[in-house]
Formats: structure tokens, C-alpha cells, sequence
């Protein structure tokens, strides 16, 4: 065999039709990859939602679906909104620094993280593994939680704790506060959720 | 490729079993060779004891999800307006489909139970050891898909576990840094766990996953039948200098078959009592195997208020919440510590030294620079494929925990029992206690294996027997 000598085209005719073959293999690769992707339907299903809020009292949750993932939107009493600015040494990014643009659009960009102060409109998904946080408005202590809480939202599964502006608190798996989505006010209690004036 | 084989004529006069045996050996020989190789002529060690029935076991179960696999996708439909109804319809109105269903999913946790107690075999007696790597290695494989496997067929009964499960491990994909969000979407197909992504998960369950899964169980039967299996006394049957009959079969081994098919038999025996005990009278078993939560069908808005994954996979994902940003800082210092010992005290050339430094100085740049929840990742990925690397990691002059040092046995013991108290960590609800538990369960995970060539050289091993302790009865 190695006696043989090498036939330099038959080499050179070799590696070109090899080189096209694997061109041809990623080339046939790529739309099975793309069938990963979602698909067109999938994407148009973003369509924004419309939510009356005249019947939400202090203190009470609303949860409509947005893009599949709950969006709430709470009345916060004054006594909680209060009491947000007290917990910024203990959170991990008080004045939504943290990538802004994708958890805090401009108008929430404020110490109650919402354009109405007692209005809270967040998506309920924690900004960790993606589970929805529960409520937990009532103050005191009790289980995982610390005995000063205050009110605000805890992850079940890993157990971040969130104040009553979706922020989260310092040492926590999640890194980020809670989105909060594009959101505008059609009237004083109609809300629409998924556009805002800017778009 | 087969040499030509002389065309076996028979005597006009044999029975017509022997003619038809011999017109297939003719025609197909290669499954008569088969048949040889790795049942008839297979010679194993003649000492092998309990752990030993592991590995037939799981290929057992391997059998029954299969056969109960192909019996579920008969009624069950993968759309997620449908699923949840049609595995109850399995449940209520398909005869026998309760049975079958149970079958199922106690056999997947079944199948967890028999592996990890065959890999804790492989760890006693260092059945990972050259030449047995590829072996070790294949099994890991089988291992990784198996949790590929168990973790996308919990998606389909499409209940709150299922979804909010589904949920939490798509998006640690997305902790990864730049393709993370990417990856993630692509994974599911859709921006939140959706039809599209119980479709996708239910095509891999029933087709690629198990593909995957058949050939990885080829490729370790057949490595592990080219070397030649290890036994309780980490010695070699086989090779020079070893005892052999007039045949020149290993003196110590036996055929695989019939003295192990027969042997197995019984310990199948035990293995269906068990089972079907579970299937019978505890096929949730107290929400371990099933979880009560995912009785309820799938809502995207609501997370159950205590959601933890299926027990096979807790002590991995205990390791995952065991990662804040607090046990950060323990890392930064493991790594410190690691690269101050290389360079200060290792026997090693000077640029290899400069490169641990900068490595380390890189690593903690990394640690500081990007989130916890991506370390929480690696970590939990780390603790499994470390496995891969036990070959090289054990570097005990002796393979069998029989004649290594008597403390081995206990630093086993206390490996067993940080698993244990990981996985039931994992079940609970996240807690101070528990947090700061799994951290020093992750820290001593991690260092039973990496400090794994440090810890096995030390103390002296016991004498090893040249020929296999075996007791005849």
C-alpha cells in the first residue's frame, strides 16, 4: 500500500469534493435548526391585552395573560408605598439600574416603579428560573421569610423575596426586580398592556 | 469484515431442528457468533455478589419503558389542550391503562434506583479502572441521557409539576452568558413552555432520546464484553499469567450463560416482587414517584406553592439553589486555596505555574463578573459530568475498596450520606438551614471528587489476591 505513490489530483479532487460535501451537510442542517425556532404563529401571538381596572381596591391583585405569562396588576395602599423607599439598603439594585431596558421601561423608572404610583403592573415571572412568585402582602414574620418582612412577593421554588415594587431583595438567586412590561393608560382604569405611547 | 466461511453440509439423516440450525448458521452466522461472544462463551468473573445484578436489571427496565412506551403513545395526545385529558383517559378508560401507565412511571424511577446503585458499584470496586474507562464513560452517557430522558417525559401528562418543572430547567439555559435567552428559545420554541414545546419534548421522549439511549447500551455492553468485566476483588480474570483450564478458559470466570442468565433470574425475581408492589399499592409513593401537584392540570399563571423536581434529580438540583451569591465568595476562596497549593507546593515547571495563575485570576474575574445563577448552573452540570472524569481522578494503587484503606469505606459512607441528605434538601422548601446544609454538601461533593488524586494515594492498601475470593456452595 505504501508502495503505491500518491496520485496528487485524485488527493486534490478528494478533498474538494469533501469539502463540498460537508458545506452541503451544514448547509441541509440549517433549516432543521431552524425548525427550532418558534414558529410564525407563535410570534404573532404577541397581541397587546386590554384590562379595566375600576373594580381593583387597595391591597388586591389582578392577573391577566399576557404573551402566556401572568402580568399583574396591584393597588398598593399608601402605607406600602410608604414604606418602599425605607428597603433600598437591603435590595439588590433599588433604582432598577440593572439592564433597564429590559425590565424597566422609562416612565417606570421612579422609586414606586410604576407610572401611577399605587398602580403596580409587573410580570409575574420570577427573573430567575422563570417560576411565578406568590403573594405574601401581609407584614410580619412567617415562614421563609425574614421577621422584619414588609410585604411583597416570594419565589416558591428558589426563594427570592420581592418588595411591593416587584424589587428584589440583596442575596437572593434572582438577579434582577420583575419586569415590568410596556404598558399605557387608555383612560383613568383602562389599561393596556403590551404597547405603550413610545411604540 | 468476515473472512469466507466454508458452506456447512449436514447429514441427510439429522433432525429437522439440526438442519434448520444449521441452514441459519450458513446463511446469518454472525448472530451465532454473537450468541458466543456475549452469552455462551462469555466468561465473567465467578465471584461476582449482590451488586452485581444492577446492570441486568437495568436493562430490564430499559425493556418495560420501552414496551409501556409504545402502549401510552397509542392513546396519549401531545397537544397541550388535550394531554393532561388524554393521560386521565389512559388512567379511567383504556383497558388496562392504568396498569400500563404505572408500569411507566414507576419505571422511571425504577430505572434511577437500579443506576445509581450499579454506578456506586462501579465506585467500590473501581470497575471505572484502566482498561474499563470507555465503559465508565458510555455509562455516564446512558446516564445523561436517562436524565434527558426522564426530564422531557415528565413534560407530557402536562400537570403543574410537568409545566413549572418544564419551566425552571428551559430557563437555566438561559442563564448562560450572551446565547443564554437564544438557546432558551429555541429549546422551547415558543416564549414560554408551550404546545410547541410539549411537541418538541414528546418527539424526543419517544424517538431521538431513546435512539441515543439504545446505541449508548450497545456500546457499553460491547466495550465492557471486549475488556472483560471487573468483579469484587478488582483483579484480572483474564490476560498473561492468569489461571486457565485446558480450553484456555479463565479458570476463575464461568460463562455468562447459563451461570449468570439463571443467577439473574432470581435477582429479577426480587426485583418484580418490588416493583409490582409499588405499581399495586404505592405507585405515587407518597408523591415521590408522582407528585400530587401534577394531578392538577398545567396553569401558566399559578406556580404551585412548593414545586421540586422528581427525587431522581434532587440532590443535583439542591446543588443548583446551593449556589447564591454568598457561596460565590466559598468558591472564589476554593479556587484561591487551589491555585496557592499548585503553585506553592506542586512539583511543577514554571510555566505551568504562571498558567495556573492565570487561570485562577481569570476564573474569579469570570465568578465576580457574572451572575450566581449561571454558577448555579455549571455547578449543577459540573456534578454530573465529573463522573466522566473518575478514571483519571482515582489514582488508588488498589481498585477495590476491599484492599484499600479501612477509612476509605468511611469516606464512602459519608459520600452516601451527603447524597442522601442533598436529595432530600432538594425536596424541601428552600430554607436558611437547608441553604447553608447544601452548600457543605456541594463543597464536599465537589471534593470527594476533585480531590480525588490527593485522598486515594494516601495510607497503605491491603495485600490483593492474585485469584478471586470465591467460596463454592
Amino acid at each position: 500500500m505504501s508502495q503505491t505513490p500518491v496520485d496528487s489530483s485524485k488527493r486534490t479532487w478528494l478533498i474538494a469534493s469533501s469539502c463540498a460535501g460537508a458545506v452541503g451537510g451544514v448547509a441541509t442542517a440549517v433549516p432543521f435548526v431552524s425548525a427550532f425556532q418558534p414558529s410564525e404563529k407563535a410570534k404573532a401571538a404577541g397581541a397587546a391585552v386590554e384590562v379595566d381596572i375600576s373594580g381593583l381596591k387597595p391591597d388586591e391583585k389582578l392577573t391577566v395573560e399576557w404573551r402566556g405569562k401572568p402580568v399583574w396588576i396591584i393597588r398598593r395602599s399608601k402605607e406600602q408605598l410608604a414604606e418602599l423607599p425605607k428597603l433600598d439598603s437591603q435590595l439588590a439594585d433599588p433604582e432598577s439600574k440593572r439592564h433597564p431596558d429590559e425590565f424597566t421601561p422609562p416612565y417606570a423608572r421612579n422609586e414606586w416603579r410604576s407610572i401611577k404610583p399605587e398602580i403596580l403592573v409587573v410580570v409575574g415571572i420570577c427573573t430567575h428560573l422563570g417560576c411565578s412568585p406568590v403573594d405574601k402582602f401581609v407584614p410580619g414574620p412567617q415562614p421563609s421569610l425574614p421577621s422584619d418582612w414588609q410585604g411583597g412577593f416570594l419565589c416558591p421554588c428558589h426563594g427570592s423575596t420581592f418588595d411591593m415594587a416587584g424589587r428584589v431583595f440583596k442575596n437572593k438567586p434572582a438577579p434582577d426586580n420583575l419586569e415590568v412590561p410596556p404598558h399605557m393608560y387608555l383612560s383613568d382604569t383602562r389599561l393596556l398592556i403590551g404597547e405603550d405611547k413610545k411604540a | 469484515m468476515a473472512a469466507y466461511r466454508e458452506f456447512k453440509e449436514i447429514s441427510p439423516n439429522a433432525s429437522a431442528g439440526a438442519k434448520l440450525t444449521n441452514w441459519l448458521e450458513n446463511r446469518f452466522p454472525t448472530a451465532f457468533d454473537a450468541y458466543k461472544v456475549h452469552m455462551s462463551e462469555y466468561y465473567a468473573p465467578k465471584n461476582f455478589n449482590f451488586w452485581y445484578i444492577f446492570g441486568s436489571l437495568a436493562l430490564l427496565v430499559l425493556v418495560i419503558q420501552i414496551v409501556t412506551g409504545i402502549f401510552l403513545v397509542m392513546n396519549y395526545k401531545p397537544d397541550a389542550a388535550k394531554a393532561f385529558e388524554s393521560v386521565e383517559y389512559i388512567m379511567r378508560d383504556v383497558p388496562w391503562g392504568w396498569l400500563i401507565r404505572y408500569m411507566h412511571s414507576t419505571g422511571a424511577s425504577a430505572f434511577f434506583i437500579v443506576v445509581y446503585l450499579h454506578m456506586f458499584r462501579g465506585l467500590l470496586y473501581g470497575s471505572y479502572r484502566k482498561p474499563r474507562e470507555l465503559v465508565w464513560i458510555f455509562g455516564c452517557a446512558i446516564f445523561l441521557a436517562l436524565m434527558a430522558e426522564a426530564f422531557m417525559g415528565y413534560l407530557l401528562p402536562w400537570g403543574q409539576m410537568s409545566y413549572w418543572g418544564a419551566q425552571v430547567i428551559v430557563n437555566l439555559f438561559s442563564a448562560i452568558p450572551f446565547v443564554g435567552p437564544d438557546l432558551a428559545l429555541l429549546i422551547r420554541g415558543d416564549y414560554v413552555v408551550g404546545d410547541a414545546t410539549l411537541n418538541r419534548f414528546f418527539s424526543f421522549h419517544v424517538i431521538a432520546v431513546p435512539l441515543v439511549l439504545l446505541g449508548l447500551v450497545v456500546a457499553h455492553l460491547l466495550a465492557l464484553h471486549d475488556v472483560g468485566s471487573n468483579n469484587p476483588d478488582g483483579i484480572e480474570i483474564k490476560g498473561p499469567g492468569k489461571p486457565v483450564d485446558d480450553k484456555g478458559h479463565p479458570l476463575d470466570g464461568v460463562p455468562f450463560h447459563p451461570y449468570y442468565t439463571v443467577h439473574d433470574i432470581f435477582g429479577v425475581s426480587i426485583f418484580l416482587f418490588i416493583f409490582s408492589a409499588v405499581i399495586f399499592f404505592a405507585p405515587e409513593f407518597g408523591g415521590y414517584f408522582l407528585e400530587y401537584n401534577n394531578f392538577i392540570p398545567a396553569d401558566p399563571l399559578k406556580t404551585p406553592n412548593h414545586i421540586a423536581p422528581v427525587w431522581y434529580f434532587t440532590p443535583f438540583y439542591s446543588m443548583l439553589r446551593a449556589i447564591t451569591s454568598e457561596m460565590m465568595y466559598a468558591l472564589i476562596a476554593c479556587v484561591v486555596l487551589g491555585a496557592g497549593f499548585g503553585v506553592l507546593k506542586a512539583k511543577l515547571p514554571g510555566f505551568i505555574k504562571g498558567g495556573i495563575v492565570v487561570a485562577a485570576v481569570v476564573a474569579i474575574a469570570l465568578m465576580l463578573s457574572i451572575d450566581a445563577k449561571f454558577w448555579g448552573v455549571v455547578v449543577m452540570g459540573g456534578a454530573v459530568i465529573i463522573l466522566f472524569f473518575l478514571p483519571w481522578l482515582d489514582c488508588s494503587p488498589a481498585r477495590s475498596i476491599r484492599y484499600r484503606p479501612g477509612w476509605h469505606k468511611w469516606l464512602y459512607a459519608i459520600f452516601v450520606v451527603w447524597f442522601v441528605v442533598l436529595a432530600y434538601l432538594g425536596t424541601q422548601a428552600p430554607s436558611p438551614v437547608g441553604e447553608r446544609v447544601s452548600q457543605v454538601g456541594t463543597l464536599f461533593y465537589f471534593g470527594f471528587f476533585l480531590l480525588m488524586p490527593w485522598w486515594t494515594r494516601l495510607g497503605t492498601p491491603k495485600p490483593v489476591p492474585d485469584r478471586v475470593t470465591f467460596k463454592p456452595h
